[in-house]
Order: C-alpha cells, then structure tokens, then sequence
C-alpha cells in the first residue's frame, strides 16, 4: 500500500527485535472476544485513479455554485480567492506542520498568526484579536459565555437578526451549560428594540451586522444602553468583507467582535471547514477563549513569537479552562491572511465597494419584477426580498433553470408563515451583468 | 507580636492585631517558576479557610491559593499586576498578595510554625 | 549565549541572513499605501445604500504586490518543521503523512464550490458523500449512528457529553458526576465541567491503567458516565474496559471515549464491541487530513442506539427519494455549529479511507503499533519506560534516565530539534514526570527509525556523560533559538501597533 513503508522483511526484522512473534501478539492486552480476527466489511484498497473516478462521480451530482450564476449568501459567500493563496497554503511547511508548540521550528506558523490577529482587530476596531476559531457560530456563542463570566450574570439577550444557526448554537449551550438565552424574534423588516429587553441579569446583548436579513445599522445606542446597564455588546459579522465598508463594530461601542472570516481565502466548501474571528478589549484578554500568539525575544535577542497566555486554555486549566478549544482553524486563518495581505487596505475597500455597486444594482433589477419588494433598504451586500408567493418552491424552480438564485428564509425559519414568501439574495464581485439579466429573466418567469 | 505560619498548601500568614498578611512560600514559588500573574480576590470578599483565595500564575501552570485562615479581604496588592516576578523575587516580603481582617484567632493554631514548615517540606522529596 | 559545542565559528552575515535561512519581517513594515496584489474591474454606477454608515477610519492595512506576498510566506514556510520534512513523533498527535490526492479530491468542481445553503435536490453528491463516510466510520466502529457536524475533537467530546446529558434529561435526571482518568487530555475535565458536571478523577495502577476497584468504588446513582481514552494516553490498551463499561452501565451512567487513539486498532478493534456509547474520531489523526498548523479538524462521534435519538442537527438521511438534510429535529439536543460539518475534511478522510480499503487500514494500524514498539525496543536501555511491557502506537518515557544530569526533559527536546526531529510529546501525560511520548505513526520506514533510535540514544548517552552545558544552550541552528515565554506572559504583545507619531522637535 503506497502510504504504508514498511515490507514484509521489515516487519520480520522489527518483531525479533521487539521479541515477540507476530504483530497480532502486540495486542494481547484487547480482550479476545474483542479482536477482530480478519478486515472489517468494505472495500479494499484503491489506487488513485479509482479513488477519483469514485469522488468525480460523486461531484458530478452536485450544481457547483462556482458553475453557475449564484446568488446564496446567508452566512456563506462566493468570492474570486487569488490563485497564489491556494499554492501558498499548500506548501508542505504549512500544509503538514502542527500548532506551534515548539516555537523555534515553526515560527512560520507563529508569525503568519500574529499577523492574522493583527489584521482581525484592525478590521473589526478591536484592540485584540485571538488566534481562531472554528466558525462564527461557535465563536460567537464563546463571545456570550465569556460575556458571562466576565459580568457574573447568565442571560444573554439574542437578536432576530442573528443567523439562525447562531441562535440555535447558543440555544444549545444555553441548555447544557447552564445559562438563559433571550431570543427577539425573528427581525425581518429590522425595527427590534433589544435596549428595552436589557435588565441588571443582562450579561450580553448579541446583534448581527449587517444582520442575516441585510440591514446595517448604526449600533452606538444599543452599546451605549448595554454599558448603562453593565452588559456587553457582543457584534458578529457574517460578511467579514463588510468592513472594508461599513463602520466596524469597534467603533459602534461593540465589546467582542465575533465573526466568520469565510468570505476572505476560504472555499465554499460546503460548509466547513471555515474560520471563527474573535476579537475584544485588552482588558478582558485573560478571559478570552482559544490560542493566542505573542511576540517576545530569543536568547540572542531577536524578535520571535509564542503562544502565549497558555493559562486560559484546556492543557492546562483542564475543568477550569475558559473555553475546551484545543485544535481551533489555522490553516483556513492562514488563506484568509494571505488574502487579506494580497488585497492590502487599498484592495478590500475597492472589493468592499464592488460587492455594494453590485448588490444594489441587482435589487433595482429585481425590485423592479412586479410581484417583488425590496425589503432592506440599508445593506451591503445582501438583502431580503418579498415574493408574492413562498419563495422556497421559487428557488427550486430557479435551480432547475441553473440558477442558485438565493436562499429562502423558510429554509432557516420553518413552521414561520409570516416569512415564508421571504428570499436571501446575495450578490459579491463573483456576479456579472450577464448573471444578473439571466436571473432577472428567470425570476420573471418563475413568478408568472 | 507577629509570628509567621505555614499551610501545608505553602501559604505564608503573618498576623498583626486582627489583620493577617497572605502570600505563598519561598518553596512555592520555586516550583512555580517564573510568575507571569497573579488574580487576586476583590477587597471585601469573604475567604474561607482552606478554599481558594487567588491564582498564581506560570508560562506552563496555574496553582491555586487557599485562605489560610477564614477572614475578609481589605487589602490587595496591587503592585503584583504590573511586576509579578516580585512573588519570585521577595516571596515572603514585597510578594505579599493579600491582607485579611480574620475571624477567629483560633485557627492558626492548625498551621505549622517556621520549623515545623522547614521539616515538611523537607519531608516532601 | 552558549557557543555550540561543535565549535563553528559564527558567521557574520551584512543581512543578518544566513544562507537559506533568510529573516522576513511582518506584513506590517512591508506595506505601501495604495499598493494592491489584486487587480479589481471599475466600480459601476450604483445606488449607495450604506445608510451613512459608511467606514470612514482607515482599517490600517499594508498594500503588497503579488510577488511580494509570495516572497513572504515562501519565507515564513521555510521556518517552519512539517511532517513532509521529517519524523514528527508527537505523542497523541498521530502525524502521520497527508497524501496529496485528498487535497486534489477536496478541490474538484462540485464539491469545493458548494454553498451550504443550496438547494438539497442540487447536492445529492455531496449528502452521498457524507453518508458514505458515515458508513465507513459506523462499520470501522460497530456503532449504529454517528453524528458528523463537530468541527474537531474537543467540539466532538462536547457533542458527546451533551448527547448524554439529554439522554439523562429525557430519563428525568441529569445526574452530578463524570469520571475522569488523571491521565486524561485537558479537553475531557473541561469539556465535562462546561456542561456542569463535576470531574471526579480516577486513579491509573501502577501499570499505567485505569485502576478498576477505584473506578467501581466511585460509581453510584449521581455518576452521569465516564469519558476514557482508549487506548490511554499512556499508549496502553485498558485491559478491563469491558468491565469497566459494564460496570458504568450498571449504575445507570454512559461512556463516553475520546477517540484520539483510534489509530492503534483501526480494523483491528471496534469500540462498539468494548461497550462504548460514543466515541469521537479525530478525521485530522487517524484519516490524514493536515494539520494545518493548528487546524481545521474534525470530529464526528459514533453514537449507541441508546444515545442515537439525541443526536445533534443537522444529519443526513437516505430515503427512497434520495439524500436529504435534516436540519429541525424536536429530539436532537441541539445545533453544534453553523452549516454541516467539515465538508473539506470529510472529503479528504473519504479519499484516505478509499485509498486504504479495510485491509490497508488494518496494515496501518498494525505498522503503527509496530513501529512504536520499535522505539520502545530500541530505547527502552538507555531510556526509561513508564511502564513495563509493550505498547500501543504511542512509547511512553519517564526522566527517570535523565536524573543526575541536570537535563530536563525540555532541554532533551530542544536538542532533538537541531538533530533534525520535531520532539515528541512532553510533559504529558501528566501522570508521568517529565514525560516524553512518542509516536511514530505508520508512515515511518524501519531505515528512518533506527536513525531516529540512534540519535535519541546518543543524545540520552551524552547527557548522562554531563554535557547539561550543550542541552541548556540547545538548540542552535534553528531560525530562532529559545524564546522568553515569561515575557511573552508578562507583558502581552498580541498584535502589531504603528509606532506613536514622534513629537515635533521643540
């Protein structure tokens, strides 16, 4: 088996030097009852060109949304990624190293880190940043449970304009773990008031911008009702490209910034691996959850970088730790910072702006079909749409025609009648005018 | 007059008047290592003897501190968060984390003299 | 500084490079305002719809041309140690090789460009996909259903003990208490705590086990199950692990088994034949996919029949009409994360498994424990094992052999880096002093080994002939040397700042 080194004359010459008489007698210690005494049940090896005449079959029943015209966000983007981020990441040094535990052989890892922490509170306002996380969900149900500690009080106020997956994560630890999760309704038209729902319990407010239904909004008032009442306010941002446009949460009175950092170096991939974004104040570094990389100096005195601040985590906290994280995302942080450092700051505002142009021009298209209302009138690159009828059978008809043309709210809001005639429809630089007349033309047809 | 105990936890208390001085030993600290941090209780916490009290921080470990004696927080030291290595330094002196107004007297009589401190760490290899 | 003990005189370089080794320093110092490695089209006429809310502060990004940023972390690659340049014998790591078909396969139009919200008739390949994984982990364990969506190892202990808390839950009693071996990996206390319950440890005997009159004296109505890695974090298989099942069944509890050791007995052992009620498997160790520098993983958990009807959302079903998503279910304890899963890990695990088949499986598994016991063989004279006896995948070491020395385990691993290894696992468990714990995996050839054993001896040879002057200094050739983790502690630097505009000259 081309993976596996060893030959049979090894193995003789390994097990008289170990001194016993087969590999099987290495297992002695399994109960006999519980030793397999042949191969288990499922095919034998396959070469290469097997495996991948099987995996192209597999991806041949799939409608690539990098094939067609497709206009899905909700939580996931499709963005252009540079050809040089994917040669760069797969670089053996980084492809197959492990966490930095040993700093002096991986400063490459520990520097590509400090960076990405750096480049993640720059873009959210934040003063640090942590080394990832699994995704925006779970980073930012980590945000609510240090919001917890960090306040001592357990009810955390959860807004109708939060991915509903997010909802759900924090519904579930909310169960399991011991704390009360205050759930607004679902925000479509995107007129909550949270400040009024805010008591001396209120640990954390937790707000989506742009939120799941497209709005942005100006969140200065709610940070400031939160700190009236001694609460955190916990921002996520679905988009992490919005905020080469729009305000950053920072600069909002946010007190963690969470975030999904997909839409920068990351494919679709549908659904993960992706990379959770966590940023917050100085001051409340030694609760944060998850690595984070630190710079200091070698015995010769030159700069290096180490995982620092290792008495938060699990290894060594063990029952006490902040958060169980142990293997967070560091190969998807890595394309995300080499995105990020191709697109450079004069790079991401141009992609934020032509995400926006883009966006807006397709809901004037599409606003326009009669039947169809603009839900969203602030947003940045992705907005709700009113259809005259349920809008899950309208995007399964579209998908016949080859188009992924958005993501019915019903699909993330079942049993909801209110939102059902409710369409996602997002539009990124990946968009032409070609994609957007041939939509139009569908979305008449559909709709007659 | 003030005499100083230990606790088998390796926690020093020097008792002047009502108020008791904390800090851990010169032993603790030299298995500790380098102290990066120290999280000290808030003033006007009520400690228990035995329970824990603070965290004493290393690059690869973080111990916890029990109040040797049952009492109430009305000083913290703060000068240990901008220069930690000050528990390393001067454990038994400028290292001091915390100063109790305590309850009961009586309890030191459970804690272990100089000598009889000297001996159990001895005994510990 | 400590000159190196071969006497190389240091060479002074005008760049401060040294031959392949070349400094790179951040992005940060590197940037041009207005400097861009990506070229973007006009922006078209468009209505503005930001709401004011435009981003008027500078985010604070450097501007680099392509080549530049391909200069930069070709660079930073080249410091770092991989498991394609060398033995990488992490203890519990489990590093072995990453073929490069799972990255082609990971990448194949079709399935790398999948949204996770597409339409479910328009991926039947990708939900085939995981279904087929699903079966492979199901048949490899003998365990009936297996949940997919945690994202690594310590997300699948979550999932684990959160299946058996609604289990619990549906029963009228969550119960108060898990057991924890001492030797446990830190993620099991704190996982076990995060959900509330208190960790009771257990005691391993004095063959690295867990101690099972222990284990059964703690046992009583408020014990909610134990979480036990098998085989231990020693790299012993539990002898009695049936009857320590048995015995946490018996008291109405569940076990829970962190899987990180699966690949001693891949195709050899199945964890549903030893009484386990779920199991994570970490696809990131024993099914290949990177590591990534810390990550992604993924962490699916086989699950019992008892604990199956609990399991989390979303989950795939195969019904007459094809695939589909469940993603609402009144049952499941709940949602672990957003979308599904890791669906570039799966792909990659699948790839490896397929290449494998159950026979290449059962060899792997077998070359492993092989391997390990190689080491063990070859060092266990100069060395000091743990325990007695053979072991699993992983050889454990105490510093017993390093007494007298002034040497400590630390300085042993950094010698071992400019020898050219990655040191193994250290300090872990925790049970063992000093512990070194190595696992070679199978992907190591006997010529590598015995190099391997040859250099671990001679370094243990020279620091009990008193050299603790080289190992304190250690290591040398490396980008860079020993760094101050204490100042790293002390005074937190986590990110660069642009220097402070200077003060105008009076």
């Amino acid at each position: 088996m081309r993976y596996l080194p060893l030959t049979d004359d090894d193995r003789r010459a390994m097990l008289r030097r170990i001194g016993v008489a087969s590999t099987e007698a290495l297992y002695s210690d399994v109960p006999e009852k519980a030793r397999l005494k042949g191969a288990v049940d499922l095919p034998p090896v396959m070469g290469e060109l097997e495996v991948e005449r099987t995996m192209s079959g597999l991806a041949a029943k799939n409608l690539g949304a990098g094939s067609c015209p497709s206009f899905l966000g909700a939580g996931a983007y499709r963005h252009h990624i540079p050809a040089s981020v994917d040669h760069l990441i797969q670089r053996g040094e980084f492809l197959t190293s492990y966490t930095p535990y040993q700093p002096e052989v991986t400063q490459g890892t520990l520097q590509y880190l400090f960076e990405f922490q750096t480049q993640v509170a720059l873009l959210t306002g934040m003063e640090v940043a942590n080394a990832s996380m699994y995704d925006g969900a779970t980073a930012t149900v980590e945000a609510v449970m240090m919001a917890n500690r960090v306040t001592r009080r357990s009810r955390a106020i959860i807004s109708g304009g939060l991915h509903p997956h997010y909802r759900e994560v924090i519904a579930t630890h909310a169960k399991f773990t011991g704390f009360e999760a205050a759930l607004a309704p679902a925000d479509a038209v995107g007129n909550e008031d949270l400040a009024k729902m805010i008591d001396a319990n209120t640990s954390c407010v937790v707000v989506q911008n742009p939120s799941f239904f497209g709005h942005v909004k100006d969140l200065s008032g709610l940070a400031k009702a939160c700190q009236a009442a001694g609460a955190l306010l916990v921002v996520a941002v679905t988009e992490i490209v919005s905020l080469g446009a729009v305000t950053p949460p920072g600069e909002m009175g946010a007190d963690i910034v969470t975030a999904e950092g997909q839409s920068l170096g990351v494919p679709l991939s549908y659904g993960g691996p992706y990379v959770g974004l966590f940023a917050t104040r100085d001051k409340f570094i030694r609760q944060m959850p998850g690595r984070l990389t630190g710079q200091t100096v070698d015995v010769d005195g030159k700069r290096g970088w180490v995982l620092t601040l290792s008495t938060r985590e699990q290894h060594i906290r063990r029952e006490k730790a902040t958060s169980n994280i142990c293997t967070n995302s560091g190969l998807c942080a890595l394309a995300f910072n080499i995105h990020l450092t191709l697109l450079g700051e004069a790079g991401l505002t141009k992609l934020a702006q032509l995400n926006h142009a883009t966006a807006s021009r397709l809901a004037d298209r599409l606003s326009a079909i009669p039947g169809v209302k603009l839900v969203t009138e602030t947003f940045f690159n992705e907005f709700t749409l009113k259809l005259p009828k349920p809008a899950a059978p309208v995007v399964e008809a579209l998908a016949k025609k080859r188009i992924l043309g958005g993501v019915p709210v019903s699909r993330l809001y079942p049993g909801d009648a209110a939102l059902a005639d409710l369409l996602l429809v997002a539009a990124t630089e990946t968009v032409s005018d070609e994609d957007i007349a041939a939509y139009e033309a569908a979305l008449k047809e559909v709709l007659k | 007059m003030s005499e100083i105990r230990f606790s088998k936890d390796h926690e020093w208390v020097k008792l002047e008047g009502d108020t008791a001085t904390v800090g851990i030993t010169v032993y603790a600290q030299e298995q500790l290592g380098d102290v990066v941090f120290v999280d000290l209780p808030a003033v006007g916490k009520k400690v228990e003897k035995g329970k824990e009290m603070a965290v004493v921080e290393s690059v690869k470990a973080a111990s916890e501190v029990y109040a040797p004696l049952t009492g109430e927080v009305v000083e913290v030291n703060a000068a240990l968060s901008d220069a930690p290595a000050t528990v390393n330094e001067d454990a038994m002196g400028k290292g001091w984390f915390a100063r109790l107004k305590i309850a009961d007297k009586g309890e030191l009589g459970g804690l272990m003299d100089e000598a009889a401190y000297k001996a159990y760490v001895e005994g510990l290899h | 500084m400590t000159a190196p003990a071969n006497g190389a005189p240091q060479v002074r370089t005008i760049s401060g490079n040294k031959g392949l080794q070349i400094e790179e320093p951040l992005i940060f110092e590197q940037g041009m305002q207005g400097r861009s490695g990506v070229d973007l089209p006009a922006i078209p006429q468009h209505k503005d719809r930001l709401g004011g809310l435009k981003r008027k502060s500078e985010i604070g990004l450097p501007g680099l041309s392509e080549p530049q940023v391909v200069r930069h972390y070709t660079k930073l690659s080249q410091k770092n140690f991989a498991i394609d340049m060398g033995v990488y014998p992490l203890g519990s790591c489990t590093m072995k090789h990453n073929p490069r078909l799972n990255e082609k396969m990971a990448r194949l139009p079709g399935i790398g460009d999948l949204h996770p919200m597409q339409p479910v008739s328009t991926v039947q390949g990708a939900l085939e996909l995981i279904d087929r994984l699903a079966h492979w982990l199901k048949v490899l364990t003998n365990m009936p259903a297996v949940a997919m969506s945690p994202a690594a190892g310590a997300h699948g202990e979550l999932c684990g003990i959160m299946t058996i808390r609604a289990a619990l839950l549906a029963k009228g009693d969550a119960r108060k208490r898990i057991l924890v071996p001492e030797s446990a990996h830190g993620t099991n206390p704190a996982t076990a705590a995060a959900c509330g319950y208190v960790v009771d440890p257990v005691p391993a005997d004095e063959r690295g086990r867990v101690d099972l009159a222990a284990f059964k004296a703690k046992l009583g109505s408020d014990v909610a199950g134990t979480m036990i890695t098998n085989p231990n974090t020693c790299g012993l298989f539990e002898n009695d692990i049936i009857d320590i099942a048995d015995a946490v069944h018996g008291a109405g509890g569940y076990f829970y088994c962190d899987g990180a050791n699966f690949n001693a007995i891949v195709g050899r052992v199945r964890p549903g034949d030893l009484g386990v009620d779920a199991m994570h498997i970490n696809l990131h160790k024993t099914f290949s996919t990177p590591h990534g520098g810390g990550g992604p993983g993924s962490g699916p958990v086989v699950l019992s029949a008892a604990l199956a009807p609990y399991a989390p959302v979303p989950y795939v079903v195969h019904g007459a009409n094809g695939f589909d998503l469940v993603e609402q279910d009144g049952k499941a304890f709940g949602r672990l994360k957003g979308f599904h899963g890791q669906m570039g890990m799966f792909v990659r695990a699948l790839a490896y498994m397929m290449s494998h088949g159950s026979d290449g499986l059962r060899q792997a598994s077998g070359d492993a424990v092989l391997n390990a016991n190689y080491i063990l063989a070859g060092l266990k004279d100069e060395l000091t094992p743990a325990f007695p006896g053979t072991c699993m995948h992983e050889a454990l070491f105490n510093d017993e052999f390093l007494d007298g020395t002034d040497v400590s385990t630390l300085d042993f691993a950094k010698a071992m880096i400019d020898e050219g290894y990655h040191p193994m696992t250290m300090y872990f468990p925790l049970v063992v002093h000093g512990a070194l714990l190595m696992e070679p995996t199978e992907t190591e050839s006997k010529d590598g080994l015995d190099r391997y054993i040859d250099v671990i001896k001679g370094l243990a040879k020279r620091a009990k002939a008193g050299d603790a002057a080289y190992f304190h200094g250690a290591p040398y050739h490396t980008p860079r040397r020993r760094l101050d983790e204490t100042l790293a502690a002390r005074q937190p630097i986590l990110r660069w700042k642009p220097e402070a505009p200077k003060k105008a000259a009076e």
